[in-house]
């Protein structure tokens, strides 16, 4: 009978993934209500908002260069979309002790430097940003009117020059939930600042090496 | 006598051009880049993303400076594959480079189609920075995230060389 145990757990071993990405939601999954602190002082839960129809749960911060980049075309999503019952909510998932440009009073700055129309939450003990897999910013999580993640990845294709967005994936992935569709693609690949947590280092890293398959690395793979 | 002058002054712009852009090669295109993440050769190659403008990045940058005391001996090659963007390479990333005399090569990879090209780098990759590539001809293991130390990644790079 032990034995039997000891090969069980064994099993459970191999089976159990090894921690690669620190888990959180993927497209299909249902979100977890937070409740964090907004940048007017009042707690924001997503049972606040009556008339959504889904959010635009975004994970972004100051700090980060390509946060930055984003800030006016979020703008420009919340002022289009929250009307339409898709409002965005920015959360910035980093301690403030590892990244200081990230503390809350930075976050009250900067949000009124921009005006940003949208509730701009602080994670405090980063639980909402490690419920989520947020891994980076900005990180995108679409939701539905069922709190089902529908979409995860970057804004558009072009974070450096917004003339130059030839695919609004973040957008049409909204449309595609407003005509019933499921958005296609589901996920999208951008460069961001990875989140700033205390224990970050080699966080995710595959240390060991893998053999390689010389032609892997030539195939043109799909987005996802 | 027109069209020498014109080939003249486009010979100047021409060369004003390269020396604007120093040692960094830019990559446009990851079509071009992609041949940097393989060899036919012996050599050991880490292939590091980074950026100026990230913070963890430049923390663990002397770690991959250390690699080339560490294996001088050894063939392994270092590539700091910088994310900068095009307009901060001459203002940003070309005095960061002198400032802190980087032995590692540096080159550029601008393609702005990320969604396109990060997976093709690492299918596990989500496409934040620090990221690493190790590999040889028969294998790689790639790192998302910073090193805990100079000596882990020493250790990865060791693992390469037997």
């Amino acid at each position: 009978m032990k034995l039997i145990i000891f090969f069980l757990s064994l099993s459970f071993l191999f089976i159990n993934p090894l921690p690669n990405d620190g888990g959180g939601y993927n497209v299909g999954d249902k979100v977890e209500d937070f409740k964090l602190m907004n940048v007017d002082g009042e707690y924001v839960s997503l049972a606040n908002y009556k008339d959504a129809k889904g959010f635009v749960i975004t994970f972004t911060c100051n700090h980060c260069p390509y946060s930055v980049m984003y800030e006016d075309r979020l703008i420009e999503l919340h002022k289009k979309y929250a009307p339409q019952g898709y409002p965005v909510v920015a959360i910035n998932p980093n301690d403030p002790e590892v990244q200081p440009m990230d503390s809350y009073d930075e976050m009250i700055v900067r949000a009124k430097e921009k005006a940003f129309p949208f509730a701009y939450l602080m994670d405090e003990g980063q639980k909402v940003g490690t419920a989520f897999g947020a891994k980076k910013t900005p990180h995108i999580f679409l939701v539905d009117s069922d709190m089902v993640v529908q979409y995860i990845g970057a804004i558009d294709d072009s974070a450096r020059d917004a003339r130059e967005v030839k695919e609004r994936y973040l957008e049409n992935a909204i449309v595609a939930l407003q005509e019933g569709k499921s958005p296609d693609p589901s996920y999208t690949k951008a460069i961001g600042c990875s989140v700033k947590s205390k224990n970050s280092k080699g966080r995710g890293a595959v240390m060991k090496k893998k053999k390689r398959a010389p032609s892997e690395k030539s195939i043109i793979k799909s987005d996802h | 006598m027109q069209k020498y002058f014109f080939i003249l002054i486009s010979l100047f712009f021409f060369t004003q051009d390269l020396l604007a852009q120093g040692k960094v090669k830019v990559y446009d295109d990851y079509e071009a880049f992609k041949d940097l993440l393989q060899t036919e050769s012996d050599s050991t190659y880490v292939i590091n993303f980074w950026a100026t403008w990230c913070k963890p990045c430049v923390a663990e940058l002397p770690y991959f400076e250390d690699l080339h005391d560490h294996f001088q001996h050894e063939k392994v090659k270092v590539i700091l594959v910088s994310l900068d963007f095009k307009r901060k390479i001459e203002t940003k990333l070309k005095p960061f480079i002198k400032k802190n005399s980087l032995k590692s090569e540096v080159v550029v990879m601008a393609d702005p189609k990320m969604n396109d090209w990060i997976g093709q780098v690492d299918d596990d990759w989500s496409g934040t920075i620090p990221a690493t590539l190790v590999f040889n001809k028969a294998y790689y293991s790639f790192t998302e995230g910073e090193f805990d130390s100079a000596d882990q990644l020493k250790d990865l790079v060791k693992q390469f060389l037997n």
